[in-house]
C-alpha cells in the first residue's frame, strides 16, 4: 500500500509475461547447496529472494509463491518478509536500476543535484519512474554506507562513488 | 586514511595497515603479510585461553555499544550440547559510518581469520558474516576470501589440519538499516522479517535458531588476530587516555571536511587534531559547524565540545556525544542544522520495523513537523512538541532505532535553538548570510 | 510435578505471590489491577510491541513492557505512577495520531480498547497537524473486512492465524509507519477459525462481515450461553438487540475453548431468530388442529399418552434437563428414545489441545447417549402401529411427510411445526428454542455447561423442561418443576454420573460429569 517502486504500466518488460519458474535445474542445485548451510529452509528466504530476483528481474507474486512452495512457508509469510526489504523489486524496473544516496552525509555534499542530475539526463523524470525508454528507474535510497565517497550511487550491482551533478553524463554514458 | 591510501603519520594502522594494497584480497598476499599465523597459533590454544587473552586485551565492541568482548564471548557456555553460532555483524548501516565496508573491501581474509578465531573461542561451528546487500564489492571480496579459505582447507570440517570444525558462510542482507541491531540481524538471517527481539533472552542464551549465540562486528573480530599475534599487553598499550578505552579504532570521516575516508587511531587521540590535522579540516572558505561523532544515532555536538574531546568510549560521552560505530558526520556553516536533522529523521523513519508504537509513528510524526520547519511552516509549538515527542521515543521500545531518531532532534534544538527559531520566524536558511555570521 | 516456586512482589500497593515465571501483567490481574495492553493477549505468544502495558520498576532503570517481564522477589511495581501514565498517554497520541475519529460510525465503538484507555489515560487533545495516513478498506475473505486506517499494528490477529491457526495468511506488510496487515492475493481469510481475529483486534480494524453495522455495542444484551452448534460445546456470549441474536462471540473456558470458537459455530444463529414456528398450543377437534388454552392442551397430550408407547424422537439440541424428563416418559411408557444428528467435517485449531470443530453439529449429543438415547439416522423407524409418536424440538431438516407413514397420533413438542407434520399431529405443544430457554447440556469430554436465557420467545411458548414436567405430571408421573435447576436437581439425585452437581457448582464455566473423558478422542 506505499507507493510502488515504479508504477506498474511504466514497466517496459516482465509484467504480463507468463512466470518461468526459477528453481530447476542449476538454480534448484544452487539452492540445494544454500539450504545445506543452515539448520532451517526458512533461513535460505532472502537467498532465495535474491535469486528470483536475480533471474526474473523482480519479485512477483508467482515469484512468491514459488518461493513460499520450495522453502515450505505460505506466500503471505513470504510477501511480509519481502516488503520488509528495500532491495526486492516489487515491481518491474528499468535495465538500469540507479540508486542514489540522499541520507543526510550525502545530503550536505550535495546528493539532491546528483538525483535532479540524474532524472534529466536519464529522462526517468519522477523517481521511482522508469524512463520511456525502459533503460532506467532511479530511486533515493538511505545510507548506502560509503558516506566518505558521497555521492555514492549503485546501478544495478554496480557502486560508483564520488559522484557530482557534472559527473551524471560521464558516468550515465557507460550505460548508454 | 584518506584518498588515495597513504596513512598520515599520526595513525597507528594495525587494521588499515594493507588497505590500498590490491594484493592483500587474495589468500596468498593475506598469508604474505602474516595472515592465518593468528589462526593457527588460536587453533592450538585452548578456547578459554583465547577469550582469555581477549579479555586481558580490553578489547570492546567496535558497532557501537561498546561492551567488552572477551566478557560476551565468556557468556558463550561450552559442552550444553547445543550448536552454538557466531554472527559478524557486517550490516554497517549507520549513516556516517563506512569503516566496516573498508575492511572488507580491502582485507576480507582478515575478517574470515576474525570469524575463525572468534567461531573456535566461543565453541561455534557455524558463522555467518551478515553483510548488508547494498555492499555488491565487499561481498564479492568476501565471498571469493571464504571460497579460497575453504579450498585451501583452512575452513572446514579439518580447520588449518587441526581436526576441528570451522565454517564461515556469507549472508546477504537484503536492504533494511534495523538488521544492523544484533537482534533484528538474527531474525533476519533466520528468514524473518528484521524485527528486533524483546530481550531477554539474550543472545548468548537463546540467539539465532533459538541457540546460544555471540554476535560481534567485523571490526571487533578482525581485531582479535592481531590481538593474538601480538599479545594482550601490547593492546592495552595502545591507549592515550584511560585504560577502560584500548587499541586502536577505525573511524569513517565523511560530510564537509577535506580529506574524508577511513582513519585509524589509538584510543585517546584528541579530536581536534584528528579533524583539523588528520583530516584536513574545513574544506576551502568553510568552517565546521557541528560534529556527529559516532553516526547519526548519536548526540550533536557544537565544535565547542567536539574540540575538546578525547577520543575513546568515555571522551566521547564526557564531550556530549558517544564513539558509537566511528563514524564521523561533519557538518559545516553552509548548511542548515534543521535540514540535516530533517533528513536523518527522515532515515530513522524510513528504517524503523513497525512493530514498536512510538517508533512506527513517532519517527514519522518527528519527520513530518521536521520538514515543516525546514519548509518555514513551523511553530514555537512546534519545538515543545517535538522534545515531548522525543521523550516518548526515548527508553520506552524493544531497540534504540526510536531513540536514534530523537537523540539528533534533541541536541539539535539544545544545541541549535537559533537555527529552529530562525525559520520558524521566517527567516529562510542562506548558507552565504550563515558564512558571514 | 516439581514444586512451583513462588515469588512475592508489591504491585500498586498490594502483595501478591504468583509462580515464578509469571509475568506483571498476569500478576497485576490477580490483585485486581488491569494494566492497559493491545498487543498482549493471554492466548497468543508475547510480541511486546504496543509498549502500552509499560510500568515502572522500582530501582529499574527503564520502564518495563510488563506483557514481557517476568516477576522477581521482592519488585516494587507502580502501574499508575506519574512516570508510566506519561509514557502510556504518549503511547496513546502515537496510536491516535492516524487512528480516524470515526468512533461514530466504527462498529468496535463502545468495545473498543483504544477507546477506552483513551477515555481512561489519554490526552483530551491532539497536537498532530499533520495529514492522516489513508488505506483503502480490504476484503479479506471469510468472514472479514480490514480497516487499516484504524488499524494500531499490535499484531495479534497475525500471531493468532501463525501461532494458533497454523494457517499463515496475514502478515504485517511493509515497515514503519507504512506498515498494514497484509494478505497474499488470492489467499484468503477462510479458514473456519479465522472469525476469532475480530475477536482478538482491539480497535476497529477487523470487522465482521456478518455484524457489519447492525447494532452499537451499548445497544447489545448479552446472555452466557453455549455454542450449541457442535458438541465441543465452547462457551460463549450470545448477544440480542432488540430480542434478536445478532452475534455470538467466544467466552474464555480454558477448560474448553481457551478464548476461541469457529466460524461454524460463530455465525450458524439466525435460527434462533425464526419466526415460522408454533407459537400457540394446539390440540386436534374434528380433524383439524384448534388453538388451545396450556391447561387444555397438556392433558389432551396426557390422554393420549396413557396406556401407549412412546416413541419419543429428541433432538440433541435438548438440555440434560428436557432429555431427562423425557426418560420419565419413556420409562412410563415402555417406550425408546432416539435421535438423529447432522454431521461434518471435523476441524481442529491446531494451537489449542482438544479444541476443534466436531463432526456431530448438534449441543448435547454425548448428553442425549448418556441418558440412554439412541442415535440412528431413521429417527421415526422404530414408530410401530398403535405408537405415540412425539417428536420434541426436532428441526425437520431433510425430512418430510413420507418418513413417518408408520406412525399413530403424533405430539409434537418444539418450535418448529412445518406444514406436513403438523397435520398429522394430534397436540402440538410450542416451546421455546435453545436461546430462549436455560438449561444444562454435556460436551464430548462430559462436561456439564450451563447455558442461559438470551432472548424472550414468541406467542405462548413456553420452556421445554417446563412443557414436560407439566405433561409427565398431568399422566401422575411427577410432580411440577418450576425451575430449570430443580429439574437439575432430580436428575443429580437420581443419575450416578450427575452426581454431586448443581447449578451453583456448575457455575457458568462447568463441571466434568462423573468418569467422564478426558483428552483428545
Amino acid at each position: 500500500m506505499s507507493t510502488p517502486l515504479a508504477a506498474p504500466g511504466h514497466a517496459s518488460h516482465g509484467a504480463h509475461e507468463p512466470y518461468v519458474k526459477v528453481f530447476t535445474g542449476g538454480p534448484r542445485k544452487e539452492l540445494d547447496e544454500l539450504l545445506t548451510r543452515y539448520p532451517t529452509k526458512m533461513a535460505a528466504l532472502l537467498p532465495a529472494l535474491w535469486m528470483v530476483q536475480r533471474e526474473r528481474g523482480w519479485v512477483s507474486e508467482d515469484g512468491i509463491a514459488e518461493v513460499a512452495e520450495v522453502l515450505e512457508l505460505t506466500p503471505a509469510y513470504v510477501k511480509g518478509v519481502v516488503t520488509f526489504y528495500t532491495m526486492y523489486h516489487q515491481h518491474p524496473v528499468g535495465k538500469y536500476f540507479i540508486q542514489v544516496c540522499t541520507t543526510s552525509p550525502c545530503g550536505i555534499c550535495g546528493a539532491e543535484d546528483v538525483v535532479k542530475a540524474l532524472l534529466k539526463h536519464t529522462g526517468a523524470v519522477e523517481l521511482g519512474q522508469t524512463s520511456p525508454d525502459g533503460k532506467f528507474t532511479v530511486i533515493e535510497v538511505e545510507c548506502l554506507g560509503a558516506c566518505g565517497f558521497a555521492t555514492p550511487i549503485m546501478i544495478n550491482e554496480e557502486f560508483v562513488e564520488s559522484v557530482t551533478a557534472d559527473k551524471v553524463p560521464e558516468v550515465l554514458a557507460r550505460f548508454a | 586514511m584518506g584518498y588515495p591510501h597513504v596513512p598520515h603519520q599520526k595513525e597507528t594502522p594495525v587494521l588499515t595497515k594493507h588497505f590500498g594494497e590490491a594484493e592483500a584480497r587474495s589468500l596468498d598476499g593475506w598469508k604474505k603479510r602474516g595472515g592465518y599465523r593468528a589462526l593457527e597459533k588460536a587453533l592450538g590454544m585452548a578456547p578459554a585461553d583465547i577469550v582469555n587473552v581477549i579479555k586481558d586485551s580490553g578489547l570492546r565492541g567496535r558497532g557501537g555499544a561498546g561492551f567488552p568482548t572477551g566478557m560476551k564471548w565468556s557468556f558463550m557456555k561450552p559442552g550444553d550440547g547445543k550448536p552454538h553460532y557466531l554472527c559478524c555483524n557486517a550490516d554497517e548501516s549507520e549513516p556516517g559510518t563506512f569503516k566496516d565496508r573498508e575492511i572488507m573491501r580491502w582485507t576480507p581474509h582478515s575478517l574470515v581469520e576474525g570469524c575463525a578465531i572468534g567461531s573456535y573461542a566461543i565453541g561455534a561451528e557455524t558463522c555467518y558474516i551478515y553483510v548488508r546487500g547494498e555492499f555488491t564489492e565487499p561481498l564479492e571480496h568476501m565471498n571469493a576470501a571464504v571460497k579460497e579459505a575453504y579450498a585451501a582447507g583452512i575452513l572446514g570440517k579439518n580447520a588449518m589440519g587441526t581436526g576441528k570444525r570451522v565454517d564461515v558462510h556469507v549472508h546477504k542482507g537484503a536492504g533494511a538499516y534495523i538488521c544492523g541491531e544484533e537482534t533484528a540481524l538474527m531474525n533476519s538471517l533466520e528468514g524473518r522479517r528484521g524485527n528486533p527481539r524483546i530481550k531477554p533472552p539474550f543472545p548468548a542464551v537463546s540467539g539465532v535458531f533459538g541457540m546460544p549465540t555471540t554476535i560481534n562486528n567485523v571490526e571487533t573480530l578482525a581485531a582479535a588476530a592481531p590481538i593474538l599475534i601480538n599479545g594482550a599487553d601490547w593492546y592495552k598499550k595502545m591507549c592515550l587516555s584511560n585504560p577502560k578505552s584500548t587499541g586502536t579504532k577505525l573511524y569513517s570521516v565523511c560530510g564537509n571536511i577535506a580529506k574524508p575516508g577511513t582513519y585509524e587511531v589509538v584510543m585517546g587521540f584528541p579530536f581536534k587534531e584528528f579533524l583539523y590535522d588528520l583530516c584536513g579540516g574545513p574544506l576551502p572558505g568553510r568552517k565546521f559547524k557541528a560534529i556527529i561523532p559516532g553516526g547519526a544515532s548519536v548526540p550533536i555536538q557544537t565544535m565547542e565540545e567536539a574540540e575538546a574531546t578525547i577520543m575513546d568510549y568515555e571522551g566521547f560521552v564526557a564531550g556530549g556525544s558517544m564513539l558509537g560505530s566511528g563514524g564521523v558526520i561533519v557538518i559545516d556553516d553552509q548548511q542548515s542544522m534543521v535540514g540535516v536533522i530533517a533528513r536523518l529523521a527522515r532515515f530513522f523513519a524510513h528504517e524503523s520495523c513497525a512493530q514498536c508504537t512510538q517508533c512506527r509513528e513517532g519517527t514519522a510524526w518527528a519527520t513530518k513537523i521536521m520538514e515543516r520547519i525546514r519548509d518555514g511552516e513551523g511553530t514555537m509549538e512546534d519545538l515543545d512538541t517535538l522534545l515531548e515527542i522525543s521523550e516518548n521515543m526515548t527508553g520506552k521500545t524493544i531497540c534504540v532505532l526510536s531513540d536514534s531518531c530523537a537523540t539528533p532532534i534533541v541536541s539539535g534544538i539544545q544545541k541549535f535553538r537559533s537555527e529552529f527559531e530562525a525559520l520558524i520566524h521566517g527567516k529562510k536558511f542562506h548558507p552565504v548570510m550563515a558564512a558571514v555570521a | 510435578m516439581a514444586e512451583t516456586k513462588m515469588v512475592s512482589l508489591t504491585i500498586e500497593g498490594r502483595a501478591v505471590s504468583v509462580p515464578e515465571g509469571t509475568t506483571i501483567l498476569e500478576a497485576a490481574k490477580q490483585v485486581g489491577v488491569l494494566i492497559p495492553h493491545y498487543c498482549y493477549h493471554p492466548g497468543l505468544p508475547v510480541a511486546g510491541v504496543c509498549r502500552m502495558c509499560l510500568v515502572e520498576v522500582e530501582k529499574a532503570p527503564k520502564l518495563a513492557p510488563s506483557c514481557a517481564t517476568t516477576v522477581a522477589d521482592g519488585q516494587v511495581v507502580h502501574v499508575h505512577s506519574d512516570k508510566s501514565l506519561d509514557a502510556r498517554k504518549g503511547v496513546l497520541e502515537m496510536l491516535l495520531i492516524n487512528h480516524p475519529l470515526d468512533c461514530p460510525i466504527c462498529d468496535q465503538s463502545g468495545e473498543c480498547e483504544l477507546q477506552d484507555y483513551t477515555f481512561q489515560e489519554g490526552r483530551n487533545d491532539s497536537r498532530y497537524r499533520e495529514p492522516k495516513r489513508f488505506n483503502p478498506s480490504e476484503d479479506f475473505g471469510g468472514d472479514i473486512v480490514y480497516v487499516p486506517n484504524r488499524c494500531i499494528l499490535c499484531t495479534r490477529c497475525v500471531r493468532f492465524m501463525d501461532d494458533v491457526a497454523h494457517d499463515t495468511v496475514l502478515n504485517v506488510s511493509e515497515r514503519g509507519d507504512r506498515a498494514v496487515i497484509g494478505k497474499f492475493e488470492g489467499k484468503d481469510l477462510t479458514n473456519v477459525w479465522a472469525g476469532n481475529v475480530v475477536d482478538l483486534c482491539p480497535v476497529g480494524a477487523l470487522l465482521s462481515k456478518d455484524f457489519l453495522n447492525k447494532a452499537r455495542a451499548w445497544e447489545l444484551d448479552r446472555a452466557a450461553s453455549i455454542c450449541p452448534n457442535c458438541t465441543q460445546g465452547c462457551n460463549v456470549m450470545i448477544e440480542t438487540r432488540e430480542n434478536q441474536v445478532v452475534r455470538m462471540r467466544p467466552r474464555p473456558n480454558e477448560e474448553v475453548n481457551a478464548f476461541f470458537m469457529c466460524d461454524y459455530g460463530r455465525l450458524n444463529y439466525r435460527w434462533m431468530n425464526e419466526r415460522q414456528r408454533a407459537e400457540t398450543p394446539l390440540v386436534k377437534m374434528n380433524g383439524k388442529l384448534v388453538a388451545a388454552d396450556w391447561d387444555v392442551a397438556v392433558p389432551a397430550a396426557a390422554k393420549l399418552l396413557t396406556g401407549n408407547r412412546a416413541h419419543i424422537v429428541a433432538s440433541p439440541m435438548l438440555s440434560n434437563e428436557s432429555l431427562y424428563l423425557l426418560t420419565q416418559l419413556i420409562d412410563t411408557s415402555k417406550g425408546a428414545g432416539v435421535f438423529r444428528v447432522a454431521e461434518g467435517e471435523e476441524v481442529p485449531l491446531p494451537g489449542v489441545e482438544d479444541l476443534a470443530l466436531r463432526r456431530d453439529r448438534a449441543a448435547n449429543v454425548y448428553g442425549a447417549e448418556m441418558l440412554g438415547f439412541k442415535k440412528t439416522n431413521d429417527v421415526f423407524a422404530g414408530a410401530g402401529k398403535g405408537d405415540v409418536l412425539v417428536v420434541v424440538g426436532e428441526d425437520f431438516d431433510g425430512l418430510d411427510a413420507s418418513s413417518i407413514s408408520n406412525a399413530g397420533d403424533v405430539i409434537l413438542i418444539g418450535p418448529a411445526m412445518p406444514n406436513w407434520i403438523a397435520e398429522k399431529a394430534a397436540v402440538v405443544l410450542p416451546t421455546t428454542n435453545f436461546a430462549e430457554e436455560e438449561g444444562t447440556v454435556t460436551n464430548l469430554r462430559g462436561r456439564v455447561q450451563r447455558f442461559s436465557q438470551a432472548k424472550a420467545a414468541p406467542g405462548l411458548s413456553r420452556p421445554t423442561w417446563l412443557v414436560l414436567g407439566d405433561l409427565l405430571g398431568a399422566i401422575g408421573k411427577q410432580s411440577q418443576f418450576f425451575l430449570p435447576s430443580d429439574v437439575f436437581g432430580k436428575l443429580a439425585s437420581s443419575r450416578e454420573e450427575f452426581a454431586g452437581l448443581s447449578y451453583d457448582k456448575l457455575g457458568f464455566k462447568g463441571l466434568p460429569v462423573l468418569n467422564a473423558k478426558a483428552g483428545a478422542a
